[in-house]
């Protein structure tokens, strides 16, 4: 898995709660093997017309996002289906973290798994990068998970946010969670033996 | 002894190694596998040079992407045919079984899980998809995960989790005439909001949920991640132990009685306390059908649909806007009487041999509208051939509906069945997301009677006029 330490980027807004996971990779794109090469089908329902056009309002589109690698969205992002592609096609995409006032349980899970890093912070923080990337396609943020801060690089204010210690962990070491578990083997046998 | 919950004893009974600060490992008795949400895991298994710890305790099957007509025919994506193909393959390496695309039990992962037995009270069980919170109906917990944990599991036989939360649903009154589990899921999730289950597991409890049919509380605790909820569940009791009996997977004979001893204690004690409590009044209830883009964005037939500027905060009237537009619809308007073109009955939610009786007792004699093209597709080949052996296919098909073999079908789309764009359908299924159905669709979610009426009328209505 990719590790996850430190990172500085701009911001992309798409300040909508519910985003569900059929938008962020709609089922057509479920069918391949792989994990990669989901990101050019990211909210693909919302980025192209039917006849494959680029939809000229939609944010992804904004040549002034193209580099942005922090998404900050709203409320239950990553609802619905439990379908890991979501998670793939936005880190395929290039987004490296996810802001957002909450997020959907199996969404949450799944971004850890694979180096995505969702963070959740209030509505009222979350509204002032919402405001400041929408002014500013080049408004950083530098995220450093060690710390579990959030700093906004101009003014140097910092945001402090929640994560969970062993996640954390996981993401910035970039460990193998089922070695992890394998590692309890004999404990797992002796479980089954009892039963 | 403190009393514990439900959820508490299936926990405690699973927990194979705990450490502060970390998730709990914990056992899992059944994992249940399709061909979307296993590719990269297996892969992964590959790459890693890890096998499958149980076989054995892994079960697979195809429902994702299968056509619903003649399976005899080749099947023209090829990327579907590859991932069906992938699957098979992994199943044969790690030898795993699999109900396959002409297996006279095959169907969709949630209905054949509980009709073959496999699904029982007391377990964990898990799959790569999130409806896979249907199998708590038999008092397990159930949940669904990510293709990295179909790996974890894969290869450990345990999940890591934290605890959830719990929240226990008490439905108290009785559910009028007409009203189906259905309208009364529908109605919860409107009421604790479409994350109102975040980070919990719901026990649904009180007379109304002890008196549903097993088929009913498979619908209730499907939709429970409609409400963003871990899991769903319900204690199990008599209706469950009967239904399982004979289940070909279930314990057999004397050790089926035994094994009910254990299953009656699995309910929740009295003075068990939970982190949440609900409560709902099921006398309130009317059929419910909803006119946005989530499961929560639902009114009663006989309600006005709501005025953005009626809800409290740009971000939330922002959202309904949206919706509203998408689906082509107005503020204040009725739902009562709007034409529909589709009619889906089927999905996980809807689609077992209860459903199809209920559809097929409003429809028979009755021909579908000229401007509806309607379809039934069968949760299973099992419900299937059931249905033809009551002879509800005939009734279904002299009435103008597709018969179809068993799948997900319209549900998802993700095989040729879908709504062309700005087609409306009224579905039985458990997702009305933008897309959901196919590309600019417009879902109505309802119960199946509702369904049924609706295709014959040619718009939806109100089934107590029926
Ligand atoms: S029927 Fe629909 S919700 Fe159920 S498993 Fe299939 S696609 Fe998922």
């Amino acid at each position: 898995m990719d590790s996850f330490k430190k990172h500085t980027g701009s911001v992309t807004p798409l300040y909508q709660i519910n985003i569900d996971t059929d938008q962020i990779i709609p089922k057509q794109f479920l069918k391949r093997i792989e994990r990669t090469g989901f990101g050019e089908f990211l909210f693909n329902d919302w980025r192209f017309d039917s006849a494959g056009k680029p939809i000229k309002d939609f944010i992804l589109n904004n040549p002034k996002y193209k580099k942005s690698s922090i998404l900050a969205t709203g409320k239950n992002f990553g609802s619905g289906s439990s379908r890991e592609h979501a998670a793939w096609a936005l880190h395929d995409y290039g987004f490296k973290c996810i802001l957002a006032p909450s997020f959907a349980d199996i969404f949450y899970n799944n971004c850890f798994k694979i180096g995505l890093l969702p963070i959740q912070i209030n509505e009222h923080q979350m509204e002032k990068i919402v405001v400041c990337s929408e002014k500013d396609p080049n408004y950083q943020l530098t995220i450093d998970l060690d710390c579990q801060t959030i700093t906004e690089n101009k003014s140097g204010e910092k945001i402090l946010f929640e994560i969970d210690p062993f996640m954390k962990n996981c993401l910035i070491n970039g460990l193998d969670e089922i070695g992890l578990t394998l590692q309890h083997r004999e404990k797992i046998r002796k479980f089954e033996e009892s039963r | 002894m403190s009393p514990k919950t439900m959820f508490q004893k299936i926990w405690d009974s699973h927990l194979v190694h705990k450490e502060p600060g970390q998730p709990a490992i914990l056992y899992i008795d059944l994992h249940l596998i399709h061909e979307v949400t296993t590719p990269q895991a297996f892969e992964g298994l590959r790459i890693s040079k890890r096998s499958v710890r149980r076989p054995d305790l892994t079960v697979a099957t195809i429902d994702h992407n299968v056509p619903t007509t003649n399976r005899f025919l080749p099947i023209l994506d090829p990327i579907a045919k590859q991932q069906i193909e992938t699957l098979r393959s992994n199943c044969k390496e790690f030898n795993i079984e699999l109900y396959d695309i002409h297996h006279p039990r095959q169907g969709i992962v949630h209905v054949i899980a509980p009709e073959l037995g496999f699904t029982q009270p007391g377990m964990t069980i898990v799959c790569g998809d999130s409806h896979t919170s249907t199998h708590g109906a038999f008092g397990s917990f159930a949940l669904g995960i990510g293709t990295s944990e179909v790996e974890h599991v894969l290869a450990t036989q345990t999940l890591r989790q934290y605890k959830p939360k719990t929240m226990r649903i008490n439905v108290a009154g009785d559910l009028k005439f007409g009203i189906t589990a259905k309208d009364l899921i529908l109605y919860i999730i409107n009421q604790i909001g479409v994350n109102g289950g975040t980070g919990y597991v719901i026990e649904y409890s009180g007379n109304v949920i002890s008196n549903l049919s097993m088929e009913n509380r498979m619908t209730i605790c499907n939709m429970s991640i409609e409400a963003g909820a871990r899991a769903g569940m319900i204690a199990p009791d008599r209706i469950t132990f009967d239904y399982l009996k004979n289940k070909p997977q279930a314990p057999k004979e004397n050790i089926f009685e035994l094994k009910v001893k254990e299953w009656e204690k699995i309910k929740t004690d009295e003075g068990a306390s939970f982190d949440k409590e609900v409560n709902i009044d099921a006398s309130s209830i009317e059929p419910m059908v909803t006119w946005g883009t989530n499961p929560g964005m639902v009114i009663s037939i006989n309600e006005q649909i709501p005025d953005p500027n009626s809800f409290p905060t740009i971000n939330e009237q922002k959202s309904v806007s949206k919706a509203l537009k998408y689906m082509g619809l107005n503020p204040g308007a009725s739902l009562k009487n709007l034409p529909v073109d589709r009619v889906f009955i089927g999905s996980c939610t809807n689609s077992r041999i209860e459903d199809l009786r209920n559809a097929a007792k409003i429809i028979i004699n009755r021909q579908v509208n000229d401007k509806v093209k309607a379809m039934v597709v069968p949760g299973s080949t099992e419900v299937k051939k059931q249905a033809e052996s009551e002879g509800l296919d005939l009734i279904f098909k002299n009435a103008g509906f597709d018969w179809r073999e068993a799948g997900c079908s319209m549900c998802l789309g993700m095989n040729p069945d879908i709504l062309k764009p700005g087609e409306r359908c009224a579905s039985t299924s458990n997702r009305n997301f933008e897309g959901r159905q196919g590309k600019e669709g417009r879902t109505h979610l309802l119960s199946p009677e509702m369904a049924a009426a609706s295709a014959i009328a040619g718009h939806l209505v109100d089934i107590r006029n029926w």
